[in-house]
């Protein structure tokens, strides 16, 4: 039961992490494809204005996952940590680099010096992503052996299904930020953005859908116990619902509704994450250490639990002002895109 | 085949081997060092984020009660770089919790458990932190300056919370307690016992006011070096005044709490204190030293002090301490550097309270600021100063408590990973690191150097 709870709140903290965390390094990808100085200048400026007040909150999901993750799981921990260290090393090395050019470049000066730190920001705001849904493949296909570094350095996260994750990540946080920024550039009143956003948002959702159906046919071939649990009860139904969520978001940019189109895709994400434990039940590390065997004693487990509802008590309606006061436009940061905010330069 | 008797392997590796077994690691070395200087970059941060929160409210409660404007673009000015310092220090933290995994599986394998709580706490207090800095740095300008100035108050107590229980860890780790060994396991963990442990406090309080040293000093010492230039507005003047006010108030009551920290050092951790003072052999009525280096088992070249240690550590003029020759020379840590640190924390922090009661005492007697260029030259100083006592204290208790990761419970060898490449890993690190240092320099200079918003 405790073990369970904590389980759930490490699926919310995942998909919290992979919407709110996946959409700024989402944002870092549309960064990335902007194109040159001048042409991508005004995508640039609305990724900084959108971002700005809330990456570091959404970065904090991260933590939250990792702290249950030792505190209710410790061996587990252990083992996922020691045996994927390449990727977690290139993921941690990758969320400096993003969070100290993201913050840096806000006060570059030319528009070379914020040209190189949207570079770097940009990527890696890709690798971090990829490396942390690689990580989740070597786990979810049963890669990761109980103990000390004890898995492949190299295969547990360079395989078929990590990379498919791994992709799987980058592309749902560029859908994702996708469709943030379109409702973002509409309360901003830039049309052009919005439909830019929107073109995005549709390619990048069409390629995630893509993804997550080959993504399939790829478990079904790599990691097949996940497989079987995807695709019969109870995993199916999460499938069927990450399916529709999946589509009726895609519909909904179509139509313009960008509001609603955020709820949707975020559950299609949920479905995915609880999707996965549920399909490795009973196994917290698949055919190697089951739940009931790795969760902490009784005691931790509900100290923990009642430590995580006194700290949601503060912190969801912490997050609803924030959020609320970002969608009113108190935090917003004025427009200023990146050729008029360098004009010298840029032409 | 060879058999060791049970107890002498047990005196090997500590009472506990950990969940994940015995590591097989020939770079322990690399780790810790690659552990040492991730800290060393983070906890200069977490000073500005245990202190530089009030010092902002407190320019901004100012410019509420006066109505001077000097104060509210002080206060702005110093919340942007209260941000950006903040995101600095969350990318610089979550690498810390990254490598407590990749570094020392075993040890959060085994003890994850007892104090994993303590983390989980402080991912909240870190969550409201970040949400709160982000409305108060961004809604300057569209909330009413009461409602503003509410907004800054979760930062501060955020700030304070979630150091608390970073370092009630950390007290943990030195003084361990929550759970029992049975047969080389972990059992029967106690989360509550384990984190308000009796260690947690005068090492709460030792880190709180170093924060507050360090970030104010820091501070200071920018307006110092502007005012040593000819720069001399009432912006620069508040900004120096508030900043060395409070690091002058702070400095002198830091040397009171470290003569605790050190005498529940001396109580709890007496091989700790022996690798401090550099004391062979347990002693009543010893000597400290000051200066010098220990090798043959004495201090040379140092300056003795009879029956000084016994004074300071018991307050006793013939008291017993405890030397290093009460446990196995592998149950010791490296004294040379935990001495030099210790030291140089001490003599650092002595200088520190010296200014500051030298400020403090112009002031309160002849209502002014020092004219010496000498007292500014010396404030720019202490502010890197404050930066290098804050990272030998913690040099001090953390290098002091080897070869124990947790306290006469688990040894550092069994804690480290079994991967291979630490070394590689090591010298990547301190690439990235250098970066960020140099942008962050940079940034901040930036910073400065922006015009200063009109306010109507």
């Amino acid at each position: 039961m405790a073990a369970t709870i904590c389980l759930a709140l490490i699926v919310l903290g995942v998909t919290a992490y992979a919407v709110l965390g996946g959409a700024d390094f989402g944002a870092g990808l549309w960064d990335l494809t902007a194109g040159g100085a001048r042409r991508g200048s005004r995508v640039r400026a609305l990724i900084e204005r959108s971002m700005s007040p809330v990456w570091e909150a959404n970065h904090v999901w991260l933590i939250f996952v990792l702290v249950i993750f030792w505190t209710a799981f410790p061996v587990a921990f252990g083992s996922v940590a020691s045996t994927l260290r390449v990727p977690l090393a290139l993921a941690a090395i990758g969320i400096i680099f993003r969070g100290g050019a993201f913050a840096l470049r806000g006060e570059a000066a030319t528009i070379n010096e914020a040209r190189t730190l949207g570079a770097l920001f940009a990527l890696s705001s890709v690798i971090v992503p990829f490396c942390l849904g690689a990580a989740i493949g070597g786990v979810a296909s049963g890669r990761v052996p109980v103990g000390n570094a004890a898995g492949d350095a190299w295969s547990s996260w360079l395989n078929p299904s990590s990379i498919t994750v791994g992709v799987l990540a980058v592309l749902s946080g560029a859908y994702l930020s996708a469709v943030f920024m379109a409702a973002d550039a509409v309360r901003a009143e830039l049309p052009d953005m919005r439909a830019a956003m929107r073109t995005r948002a549709l390619a990048a959702g069409a390629a995630a859908g893509v993804a997550a159906l080959g993504g399939l046919l790829v478990l079904r071939a790599d990691a097949r116990p996940l497989f079987d649990g995807l695709t019969s009860w109870p995993g199916v139904v999460a499938i069927a619902v990450s399916a529709l969520a999946g589509a009726a978001g895609l519909a909904l940019v179509w139509l313009r509704r960008y509001h609603a189109a955020r709820w949707v895709a975020a559950l299609a994400l949920a479905a995915v994450t609880s999707g996965w434990l549920v399909a490795q039940r009973p196994y917290l590390l698949p055919g190697q250490l089951k739940v009931a065997a790795a969760a902490a004693p009784d005691a931790t487990l509900w100290l923990l639990i009642g430590a995580a509802a006194v700290g949601m008590a503060v912190l969801i309606p912490s997050l609803f002002l924030l959020y609320r006061l970002t969608l009113r436009g108190t935090l917003d940061k004025p427009f200023s895109p990146f050729d008029e905010r360098y004009p010298k330069e840029a032409r | 085949m060879i058999s060791i008797p049970l107890p002498d392997l047990l005196a090997a590796i500590g009472p506990v081997t950990g969940r994940l077994g015995h590591p097989v690691q020939d770079q322990l070395l690399a780790a810790r060092d690659m552990q040492a200087l991730s800290l060393s970059v983070h906890i200069p941060l977490v000073c500005f984020g245990i202190a530089f929160p009030s010092m902002v409210l407190f320019s901004e409660l100012l410019w509420l009660r006066t109505g001077n404007r000097v104060y509210r673009q002080l206060a702005k000015r110093w919340s942007k770089v209260m941000i950006t310092l903040f995101a600095v220090g969350v990318v610089t933290g979550t690498i810390l919790s990254f490598e407590f995994g990749l570094l020392w599986p075993n040890f959060m394998a085994t003890f994850g458990d007892v104090f994993g709580l303590g983390f989980a706490l402080e991912g909240f207090s870190f969550f409201v932190e970040a949400i709160f800095i982000a409305i108060y740095v961004y809604g300057w300008e569209r909330m009413s300056p009461r409602l503003h100035a509410l907004t800054g108050i979760p930062i501060a107590v955020a700030g304070v919370v979630g150091s608390l229980m970073v370092i009630a860890v950390n007290a943990w780790m030195n003084h361990p307690s929550g759970f029992d060994v049975v047969a080389g396991q972990v059992v029967h963990a106690r989360p509550l016992a384990a984190l308000f442990n009796s260690f947690v406090w005068h090492e709460l309080l030792h880190m709180y006011l170093a924060g507050y040293l360090v970030a104010a000093f820091i501070v200071a010492g920018v307006y110092a070096a502007a005012w040593l230039r000819g720069r001399r507005t009432h912006y620069h003047r508040a900004g120096l005044v508030i900043a060395l006010t409070f690091a002058a108030l702070v400095a002198p009551v830091q040397v009171l709490v470290g003569d605790w920290a050190g005498r529940e050092v001396a109580k709890n951790q007496p091989t700790k204190l022996a690798a401090i003072e550099g004391l062979q052999d347990t002693t009543k009525g010893a000597a400290l030293h000051l200066g010098g280096i220990f090798s043959d088992g004495k201090v040379k070249y140092g300056i003795a002090i009879p029956h000084g240690l016994s004074l300071i550590a018991f307050h006793s003029f013939d008291a017993k301490v405890q030397g290093l020759d009460a446990v196995p020379a592998r149950d010791r840590p490296p004294v040379n550097v935990v001495r030099l640190c210790f030291q140089t924390m001490v003599g650092i922090g002595t200088l520190l309270a010296l200014l500051g009661l030298f400020y403090l005492g112009l002031w309160l007697r002849r209502g002014r600021l020092p004219r010496s260029v000498w007292f500014y030259r010396a404030v720019v100083a202490a502010g890197p100063l404050a930066v290098v006592a804050l990272i030998c204290g913690w040099i001090t208790t953390e290098v002091g408590r080897q070869p124990w990761i947790v306290y006469h419970v688990m040894r550092t060898t069994q804690a480290v990973t079994s991967s291979g490449g630490l070394n590689a890993a090591y010298g990547g690190l301190v690439v990235v690191y250098v970066a960020l240092a140099g942008a962050v320099v940079w940034l901040l200079r930036r910073l400065a150097k922006q015009p200063l918003e009109v306010v109507h």
